[in-house]
């Protein structure tokens, strides 16, 4: 029998719903509205005048050479931290996972550095990596190797990915683990009776298992790549050497609140919300359908 | 029944605490809102200055807050003057002088402060170069300059015995550097030089120096049409030499703003181009014989260099719809105490940065601070040595923050060698005529 819940007073339900939406309107609706309006405008810092310029701002931003060459060097940086910390974690659950001695203590650690704020994470990574003083940074050069992120493109990208990848692990690494505890024994004990290799056990069977966190997790390490790295390049290269690990978001804090260019800023914060509002409609459509739900 | 009489005693009464109320208002000190952006422990030395303020009277209450470090001071103060709650004063670095000179209403100009207010104000007296970067086109003090430095050389004198150079004096020009850091480089020291805020040292400075504009329109001072002049063959060529030293690793490129500093005081690079405000520190961690001395010229450009230009900070008057008379009258006195030579000459012997007023320069020398202290005089002495021209007054030009780390981009990727040393400066030209012109749009009007 169908229960429903019966409201006799007819304000009551939307009496209830009103915190919700006050949040929704102030603190999402509002500001996004307020990104389009300035995305038109053309302002000047203090805001004491405005002009209304179309579409010019996106006109700029588009065809600037440099934004284009961002939205690039974004694209690798996030498949690269996206791959590394889904594909560490996973190895290191799958680790863990098995009946080892300490396993515990273990899984403690690898979550770990999940607690750490991102920019002190990025202050640790420079205390490694700087050419003077990072124990690795100083330890490269005087094997002969010349390290020094501040001047080549390719080692500051490797750099941010690695630390922003570092960071993310635990937390896929505590998913994985649920998820890898979540699969039933006796499927995997079947499997090794009839003979199955642990590698083929691995791919026939825990891996579209894990699917749905997978998926999962991809959803959320590309948000994570695109929107909460900002701290750890911030505090590791600022975006350089030259704009070779500027991200999309680092480029809208850039020229918004350093260069008080609003307009150019809302621009890209505009185009961001397309960006991602696209990418999570084609993942839900098209990769979800893969996604085997037990 | 209310009667009459009992309406009138009422009345009185509250007229009579009204009347209280309004006195005890009288005699509460105005209270004035000051934003400023010094990190530990200069912001600590700054809120003693401020400190000796309020307990020089009684009449005003100074409340100092520290709000981040000066592009954030600044975003802050942005914001709050947006919902029309600014600070008084607020604390902003001189690349953001054009930026607040264009906010117009926003801001109240010192000089109309001090005449409104009937404030007796000293504007000849502070030192020409820190003068000229904060006045008007016509001279007029915009704001009030407090804590200004300039980048000079600091070099390691062991370093220097070691390869043989001369400890007593540092090279005073550019071809006389190139062999220095051979010769160190020779001696085993592994970075013979490097520099901090390199659009300052090798760009605002150089062109300063040799009298050489960075920019159009008098640097920017004419006008809000200026156009950068940096991919001038001079400025090239300085380039070219800084990327041929970086090649050879006689010279460091250490980072952007100021991520060189720790370098020279660790003791592992023996030269460094330096805000002078890095004194301090170098004070307190160098375990090495140093020196300081003015930054280098091309001899082949001029005779002998012009004054350098300044940096640091200055204090800016804000604008808020609900601003009183009183108000303004307290920020004027509290600025009539900042600029007294004794203050000045304190705060420049206790923190590094320069005396900005001729007085307190003097006051700092009849103090014996540069007998006790050798080469402290070094950065004032170069901010005095010649009469300002249009190309060493400073710079005026809208969101120089922004074209400042545009060099800075374009610098790294010619150190790298993706382009050359012409393809570099055309470029931060091109970008950064982008930005003036955005802002000139944008402040029209």
């Amino acid at each position: 029998m169908q229960r429903r819940v019966i409201f006799d007073n007819k304000a009551l339900p939307y009496l209830l719903l009103v915190p919700q939406v006050a949040v929704t309107l102030i603190f999402f609706i509002w500001p996004a509205a307020q990104a389009i309006w300035q995305s038109v405008h053309l302002q000047d810092a203090f805001g004491l005048r405005a002009q209304f310029v179309w579409f010019e701002n996106f006109e700029a931003v588009l065809t600037d050479p440099n934004y284009l060459d961002t939205l690039r060097i974004t694209v690798i940086f996030c498949a690269a931290v996206t791959l590394l910390s889904l594909g560490a974690a996973l190895l290191l659950a799958v680790l863990a996972d098995s009946k080892i001695k300490g396993a515990g203590a273990y899984k403690t650690l690898l979550i770990w550095p999940y607690a750490l704020a991102p920019a002190v994470a990025a202050v640790l990574w420079m205390f490694i990596f700087n050419p003077e003083i990072g124990v690795l940074g100083r330890a490269l050069n005087n094997l002969g190797y010349a390290w020094d992120y501040r001047l080549n493109d390719t080692q500051a990208l490797v750099m941010v990915v690695l630390a922003a990848s570092w960071k993310q692990v635990s937390y896929n690494f505590i998913f994985f683990l649920a998820g890898l505890q979540a699969i039933p024994r006796s499927v995997l004990e079947a499997a090794s009776i009839d003979g199955a290799s642990a590698s083929r056990r691995f791919w026939t069977i825990i891996f579209p298992l894990l699917s749905p966190t997978t998926f999962f997790l991809l959803v959320v390490n590309i948000v994570y790549a695109f929107f909460e790295t900002f701290g750890t390049i911030h505090a590791l290269t600022h975006g350089g050497p030259g704009k070779a690990t500027e991200t999309l978001i680092f480029r809208v804090y850039q020229d918004g609140v350093v260069n008080h260019d609003l307009g150019a800023s809302s621009a890209q914060s505009v185009i961001l919300m397309v960006i991602v509002i696209g990418l999570t409609a084609i993942q839900f459509r098209f990769v979800e359908r893969k996604v085997h739900y037990s | 029944m209310l009667t009459r009489r009992t309406l009138a005693v009422s009345t009185a009464a509250f007229a009579l605490t009204a009347g209280i109320a309004g006195a005890a208002f009288a005699q509460q000190k105005t209270v004035v809102e000051f934003w400023h952006g010094l990190p530990q422990p200069l912001g600590g030395q700054l809120e003693q200055v401020v400190k000796g303020f309020n307990d020089s009277q009684d009449k005003v209450q100074v409340n100092p807050s520290f709000k981040g470090n000066y592009p954030e001071t600044m975003q802050a103060a942005i914001a709050a003057f947006r919902a029309g709650n600014a600070p008084h004063v607020v604390q902003m670095f001189e690349v953001g002088t054009a930026t607040m000179l264009a906010a117009g209403p926003a801001v109240k100009p010192v000089h109309q402060l001090m005449s409104e207010t009937n404030t007796a104000f000293d504007a000849e007296g502070y030192i020409p170069a820190v003068r000229g970067y904060y006045s008007s086109k016509d001279g007029k003090m915009m704001a009030l300059p407090f804590n200004s430095s300039t980048t000079i050389t600091f070099y390691n004198k062991d370093a220097f015995q070691k390869a043989g150079l001369d400890p007593s004096k540092a090279p005073a020009t550019w071809p006389e550097t190139i062999e220095a850091v051979r010769k160190l480089k020779a001696a085993g020291v592994a970075c013979p030089m490097t520099f901090s805020w390199p659009t300052w040292t090798q760009f605002e400075q150089l062109g300063a120096l040799h009298n050489k504009p960075f920019a159009t329109q008098a640097n920017g001072f004419g006008g809000l049409n200026a156009e950068l002049k940096i991919n001038d063959p001079f400025f090239v060529k300085h380039l070219q030499t800084l990327m041929d030293l970086q090649k050879d690793g006689l010279i460091r490129y250490s980072g952007r703003d100021n991520a060189a500093d720790p370098l020279f005081p660790a003791g592992e690079c023996a030269i460094i181009q330096a805000s002078s405000g890095l004194r301090a520190r170098i004070v307190k961690e160098a375990k090495f014989a140093w020196g300081a001395a003015p930054l280098p010229y091309w001899p082949e450009a001029v005779d002998s260099p012009k004054n350098s230009i300044i940096g640091g900070a200055a204090f800016w008057v804000m604008t808020s719809p609900k601003r009183t008379p009183a108000e303004y009258k307290a920020v004027a006195d509290f600025f009539a105490y900042m600029s007294k030579p004794e203050v000045d000459a304190k705060w420049h012997m206790d923190t590094g940065y320069v005396p900005v007023t001729l007085k307190g320069f003097e006051a700092a020398k009849q103090a014996g601070f540069y007998e006790k202290n050798p080469g402290a005089d070094v950065p004032a002495q170069q901010l005095t040595r010649t009469a300002t021209t249009e190309n060493t007054m400073g710079l005026r030009l809208g969101n120089l923050p922004e074209i400042r780390n545009i060099i800075q981009e374009e610098m790294e990727k010619a150190f790298q060698g993706q382009q050359t040393a012409q393809q570099a400066l055309d470029n931060a030209v091109k970008r950064g005529n982008t930005v003036l012109r955005n802002f000139e749009r944008a402040n029209k009007g």
